[in-house]
């Protein structure tokens, strides 16, 4: 327990140190979750449409949630080398597959019949898409997105290893040091931000008309 | 185009030079997810069978092991050390925490998951709570819990990679390798098996899966290898 | 024999299910409980094979208080059907008809035999359904299918909740006729529920009849329609009492002797001799043990005004209309 109060000090009287981690730890996720939405979205709206697309799409996504988040963030070395851009390409790879799969489904998941009733109405598929398949859809793609958010918030702590910034820092340089006050202040602020993006997202995806709850295969990073 | 045939000849020439090393790797890696899991089943089996008797106990369980989830690995790592000290300890009981959530939930969703019909009829024709269990619930629950496994092991074996840095050996140690000296046939071949690995648990368990439910009688759609399975077995 | 002695049963959200309930199911007969939904027959029935306790009162097996008797043993030699029959989908049929006999410790060969035994006796051919499961199965097989579970291990108390409901009237009729031979044969005490009368006056030796919490009224089904207790029970009968009688009144009950008219008349060759009905098809001739009201629709559709009952090749009596509505009014030959 000794540890664990030493690491609450240390995270006190180092707040600065702390707060400057915490702020690129913040950045990296941030701009990687922009990223992946901006990419992700649209992909989504081709796949549905086309039906090629979409069998790619969700056959890569399946295969990659089987690699691990380490192994992503490695590959992003040989093509881009060290540092920020490409821990932010490594995460935004990561981030995307939640998002995408989720979309696909949500969109998939429209009732037929609905989209039919539409048709009949003489809206145009992208209206159609638009009024009905979307908001219907909401509640499971915000699901993907929380997904993808606590996932780049955990993964965001391996960047350090690529030489991105974050909270990894603290946390792998106290590992190397065997200062555990430093790992442990470095863990907690983390922690608390990954389970604190995690509840408050699923409130509003509970909101939304969603469960708001936990799909295990992709959370753990 | 050339050039990407000669990348994926050195790829294969990276595999064959070190496959000593590599299977080494693989073979720590599966040990530790299968110390982990070894471990994790029965404790999550049993808590998944203890909030069945409690539904405001279910739903803390639960949540609990869900916001365990969401806590990074390599902060886990971080709270653990000081405990467990550098190394497999540490990892094994990140891990074992990690696998709790799916575990649990399909062992609670499983149990539940029997007709109260059938339950209040086995209970009609005097079983006894352990006669139940065994004769009406586990049945019913056992492929639900085999899909919690199945998933539980998938993300070990990501997350087991992170552990290499504490210590604990495995696939992770050869892309720590790879990171550090750069070296982009180590990083990709190893994420190949990394993957390959996850692919082919993911493919066995889910076959276990389905045996367990075609023995219940449940309709499965059945795969070539469900059928020649069924062959050989029957 | 199975005893109510002032039960009540009280659940524990405060529910009073059943109040100061008093009867007597004698020894291989059959009780029929009957009321509307929620009225308390299915917790009468758990009382039985103490799934619940009384609050109040006592609830006797033989004379002994159930409490003196452990549960699971109770249980075992208590068969159940259900209501919502709550088959076994992961086993087999063979398998749910096995529970108990397995329970009980039978030998495999035993057991096997036993399945077979049943399937053939509900009219399910064991080679084809003692492999399947129940969710293959149709609405009406799996209620066979819960009843032979029931009867499997020979109980000496069969509790059945409901077990045609569910049914269309067709497949009920024929379940509830097979069951009735079936009975005839067991020599068990069965409790039965149903929520319909006309179920109930079909398949009972006794019925209870239930308001909610309640016993208004406990007799034989020709007693209730004959003096029906107060306004609950008349209306639970409805306005078709009078048919509902006839229907559970036999012809030897209303035949009057036989006269000479039909025996030198039509003489008794003739009257034994399947008779050509209105459509032309033959039917056989009366017998004492029909329904008052067969009687009566072959009396409507026949020229004659008075029809010769036989037995084995004997006329043993005849029947008039008149005589069917002297006995609805209430006074017998
Ligand atoms: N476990 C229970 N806890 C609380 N109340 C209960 C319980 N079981 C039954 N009740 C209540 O007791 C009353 C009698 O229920 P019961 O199931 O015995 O009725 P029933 O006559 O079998 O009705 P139905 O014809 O609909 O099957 C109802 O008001 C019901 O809501
Ligand atoms: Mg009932």
């Amino acid at each position: 327990m000794s540890d664990f109060v030493e690491g609450l000090i240390y995270l006190v009287e180092n707040s600065d140190e702390v707060l400057y981690h915490f702020r690129g730890h913040l950045e990296l996720v941030v701009v990687a979750e922009l990223a992946a939405l901006a990419f992700a979205i649209p992909a989504s709206i081709l796949a549905v449409r086309h039906d090629r697309i979409k069998k790619v799409v969700l056959g890569l996504g399946n295969v990659g949630q089987t690699i691990p988040t380490l192994a992503i963030l490695a590959l992003a070395l040989p093509l881009l080398g060290l540092g920020f851009w490409p821990s932010i390409l490594g995460l935004w790879a990561y981030a995307i597959l939640p998002i995408i799969v989720n979309t696909v489904k949500g969109i998939e998941n429209v009732d037929e019949e609905m989209v039919e009733a539409a048709r009949g109405m003489g809206m145009t598929d992208w209206e159609i898409l638009r009024s009905i398949q979307l908001p219907l859809a909401l509640p499971v793609i915000f699901a993907g997105v929380r997904t993808s958010i606590v996932l780049v918030i955990g993964t965001a702590y391996l960047a350090m290893f690529i030489g991105g910034p974050g909270l990894g820092v603290m946390v792998v340089g106290g590992i190397q040091a065997y200062d555990w006050a430093q790992v442990i202040a470095g863990a907690i602020p983390g922690a608390l931000l990954a389970i604190g993006a995690d509840l408050s997202l699923s409130r509003i995806e509970r909101y939304l008309g969603g469960d708001g709850g936990i799909d295990d295969t992709t959370v753990a990073a | 185009m050339l050039s990407s045939v000669h990348n994926w000849l050195a790829y294969v020439d990276f595999a064959v030079e070190h496959s000593d090393r590599l299977l080494v790797a693989t073979l720590e890696h599966i040990e530790i997810i299968a110390f982990a899991i070894a471990i994790a089943v029965p404790i999550g089996v049993g808590l998944g069978f203890l909030i069945t008797f409690d539904d405001r106990l279910a739903t803390a369980v639960i949540w609990l092991a869900g916001v365990m989830m969401t806590v990074p690995s390599i902060a886990l790592f971080g709270l653990l050390i000081p405990y467990f000290g550098i190394g497999a300890p540490s990892v094994i009981v990140a891990l074992v925490l990690y696998t709790q959530l799916p575990v649990i939930r399909n062992t609670y969703v499983g149990l539940n998951d029997v007709d109260p019909a059938a339950l209040e009829a086995g209970e009609a024709m005097g079983m006894t709570r352990l006669q139940l269990l065994r004769r009406v619930q586990l049945p019913i629950a056992l492929p639900v819990i085999m899909a919690g496994v199945r998933n539980a092991v998938v993300i070990l074996i990501g997350i087991a990679t992170i552990g290499a840095f504490i210590g604990a050996g495995g696939l992770g140690d050869l892309l720590f390798d790879g990171i550090s000296y750069v070296r982009t046939e180590m990083i990709v071949v190893t994420t190949v098996i990394l993957s390959l690995l996850a692919l082919a648990v993911d493919y066995a368990f889910s076959i276990s899966e389905q045996l367990f439910r075609l023995n219940n009688g449940e309709q499965v759609e059945s795969s070539a290898t469900m059928r020649l399975l069924q062959r050989v077995i029957s | 024999m199975i005893t109510f002695e002032h039960v009540t049963k009280q659940y524990a959200d405060g529910t009073v299910a059943i109040e100061d309930v008093s009867f007597t199911v004698e020894e291989g007969t059959t009780t029929v409980l009957v009321g509307p939904s929620g009225c308390g027959k299915t917790t009468t029935m758990k009382l039985v094979n103490r799934l619940e306790d009384p609050t109040e009162g006592t609830v006797y097996r033989d004379g002994t208080p159930l409490s003196e008797f452990d549960r699971i043993d109770l249980r075992r030699n208590t068969g159940y059907v259900i209501q919502e029959i709550g088959l076994f989908d992961h086993m087999t049929v063979g398998e749910n008809i096995a529970t108990v006999p397995r329970l009980n410790g039978w030998d495999e060969d035993e057991i096997d035999a036993r399945i077979d035994e049943l399937l053939e006796l509900m009219d399910l051919p064991p080679e084809s359904y003692r492999e399947q499961h129940p969710p293959e199965l149709s609405g009406g097989q799996r209620q066979r299918v819960g009843v032979a579970r029931a009867l499997a291990s020979d109980p000496d108390v069969l509790l059945m909740d409901e077990p045609f409901g569910a049914l269309d009237p067709i497949t009920r009729e024929s379940l509830q006729d097979e069951f009735l031979k079936i009975q005839a044969e067991l020599d068990t005490t069965i409790l039965f529920v149903t929520h319909s009368i006309d179920e109930a006056l079909k398949m009972g030796d006794r019925i209870a009849i239930f308001d909610v919490g309640e016993v208004v009224q406990y007799d034989t089904p020709q007693a209730i329609l004959d003096e029906p207790k107060n306004e609950f029970v008349e209306d639970f009968i409805g306005s078709d009492r009078p048919l509902k009688k006839l229907k559970v009144t036999q012809v030897e009950d209303v035949m009057s002797p036989p006269t000479e008219e039909v025996a030198t008349a039509g003489g008794v060759a003739d009257a034994t001799a399947p008779v050509q009905s209105d459509g032309g098809s033959t039917v056989s001739p009366l017998e004492p043990t029909d329904t008052a009201l067969s009687a009566l629709s072959r009396l409507v559709a026949s020229e004659d005004g008075r029809l010769p009952v036989v037995e084995d090749g004997d006329v043993v009596g005849t029947v008039s209309d008149e005589d069917i509505r002297r006995s609805n009014a209430g006074d017998k030959p």
